[in-house]
């Protein structure tokens, strides 16, 4: 048997290029395993055993006692998530039409455009709720800021994605046709993104309910006050009854988000 | 063609209208109830902004000679993130094969898969690492073990999304051939996979990285403790540094697996 494939052709920049990467990674390896502190005596020792014995049990026996004042936390932390996304919602529009290279024609006011969603996004929320919770004192509103920040960087990325794939031909004959510019954005981009638009809002409203169920930890109100009571008091049970209640309300949302995206798309 | 005898009134017809007032009404009624019983309205904001902008007063200039003392912490942090990374990668290749209806083909066992992988995913990472920090201690150690279960969660789930939509043929004909399980999946599904699931472990990582920054809050380890103390402390100049000092990371890091991910797919 001779017919074998050839070879493929392979450019000496493409081998210089993965040698490079392989190195890095190597290094970044070494560097990692080398330089890592964990005390595996402590980690494997009677004590760990005993949390094992002590603490699982707990989690499959939930404090159903505390059903009531979870759920009002619960719904506490829904209402957090649910104005912090609007507000991004609305935020990130005016952001991603200054960073669609389509609607605005200026690479500078971009690049800017970019860098600040950029901004935002590198920041994680529970940090941004730090800073809040400073500023506004340790209630929900500071929670709710904390969402609105941080979800316009999601949002206006996503958005301005949206902008720029638009059929521009419909502009382009509303402009012809002497429309002004009100007029081509309430009927020529408007129908085409808003589907979009609420479909990735009601898609990061799901993972806001995530994210805000655990910004009371450091004390930007909802359910995760009392993750944080719980785990400093040792109630386990309760801990576990939460986690429970998280779940549930998490996945009902999940459930009903994906079925109005799906017929909103 | 004769010409059309009905010209529309609107560009919509009523039955949208009435359905998309009724629905601009229902989102704006739940955003009152949640303002009202968050006690978070907008407007506060601005009410507030002298206290907010006198506390981002009291963040800067950043203490710079606090850095010394982050860097041990931020390297830490990095490699609690590439430990995790790359435990989570191993250990999800199995389970995304499992988690995948055209590989498994046992009904069964795949719904219990999913059910498993999306009560994992529902848990916020903070409450993993409050977790693990309970049965293992604080350290490092409970940090890199919440996030390879984060993590797992993740990667899986997008893994065993794309395994699902490969392209059949070649496993059949593999199959027809005579190729064991193994062989099946060694050269008909691993070929079309492995670049998006490089991407995938890349992506993972920087939200590892992310992740691992709050950890601390709880005490598993990573830059976030420093925060959680300086806070604490009433020290903004030195939390504003770390806070810078993340923010370069995550966006260096962020562009850094940007650019390979372009590389790749």
């Amino acid at each position: 048997m001779s017919n074998r494939i050839p070879p493929k052709p392979k450019s000496p920049a493409k081998v210089v290029k993965r040698i490079i990467i392989a190195i890095a990674v190597i290094a970044l390896y070494v560097w990692t395993i080398t330089s890592v502190n964990i005390d595996w005596g402590k980690i494997f020792s009677q004590r760990t055993i005993d949390n094992f014995d002590r603490i699982i049990p707990k989690f499959f026996d939930p404090a159903f006692g505390e059903t009531g004042e979870i759920l009002i936390k619960m719904v506490e932390t829904i209402f957090i998530a649910y104005t912090g996304s609007l507000a991004a919602a609305i935020i990130a529009i005016p952001l991603a039409f200054l960073c669609a290279t389509n609607m605005v024609r200026n690479k500078f006011l971009n690049t800017i455009g970019m860098w600040i969603l950029g901004a935002v996004r590198a920041f994680p929320e529970i940090i941004l709720a730090i800073i809040f919770v400073a500023a506004v004192g340790p209630n929900p509103f500071a929670g709710v800021l904390a969402i609105a920040i941080g979800s316009t960087g999601m949002l206006g990325k996503l958005y301005s994605e949206v902008i720029e794939g638009i059929d521009m031909h419909i502009i382009e004959a509303m402009e012809a046709s002497g429309a002004n510019k009100l007029q081509i954005l309430f009927y020529g981009i408007m129908p085409q993104v808003l589907p979009e638009f609420l479909s990735y809002a009601i898609y990061r409203f799901e993972i806001d309910v995530r994210a805000s169920s655990v910004l009371g930890i450091v004390g930007a109100g909802g359910i995760g006050t009392l993750i944080h009571f719980a785990y400093s008091n040792r109630n386990w049970d309760e801990v576990g009854m939460i986690l429970l209640v998280i779940i549930v309300t998490v996945t009902i949302i999940d459930q009903i988000s994906s079925f109005i995206r799906r017929r909103l798309v | 063609m004769n010409k059309p005898d009905f010209v529309p009134s609107s560009l919509y017809p009523a039955k949208t209208k009435r359905t998309l007032t009724l629905s601009f009404i229902a989102v704006l009624g739940f955003y009152l109830i949640s303002s009202i019983t968050t006690e978070s309205f907008i407007i506060n904001f601005f009410l507030k902004i002298g206290n907010i902008t006198e506390l981002v007063g009291r963040f800067f200039p950043p203490d710079w000679s606090y850095i010394t003392v982050i860097y041990p912490k931020l390297f830490e942090t990095i490699h609690m993130a590439v430990i995790a990374t790359t435990v989570a990668v191993i250990i999800s290749i199995p389970f995304s094969l499992l988690a995948a209806n055209n590989i498994t083909t046992n009904k069964w066992l795949y719904n219990v898969m999913r059910f498993i992988l999306n009560i994992i995913r529902t848990i916020p990472d903070i409450v993993l690492a409050v977790v693990f920090v309970a049965l293992f201690g604080i350290g490092a150690f409970s940090g890199i073990i919440a996030l390879i279960v984060f993590a797992i969660g993740i990667l899986v789930k997008l893994m065993s999304e794309i395994i699902e939509a490969i392209d059949m043929s070649p496993s059949e004909a593999i199959k027809a051939s005579g190729g064991n399980t193994i062989q099946t999946i060694w050269y008909a599904v691993v070929p079309q996979i492995l670049p998006q699931f490089i991407s995938f472990s890349l992506y993972v990582f920087e939200i590892n990285i992310r992740a691992s920054v709050v950890l601390g809050l709880v005490g598993a380890g990573g830059i976030g403790q420093l925060i959680n103390q300086r806070i604490n402390f009433l020290d903004y100049q030195a939390v504003s540094t770390t806070v810078l000092v993340i923010f370069a990371v995550v966006v260096v890091i962020d562009w850094i697996s940007g650019k390979l991910r372009e590389g790749l797919v």
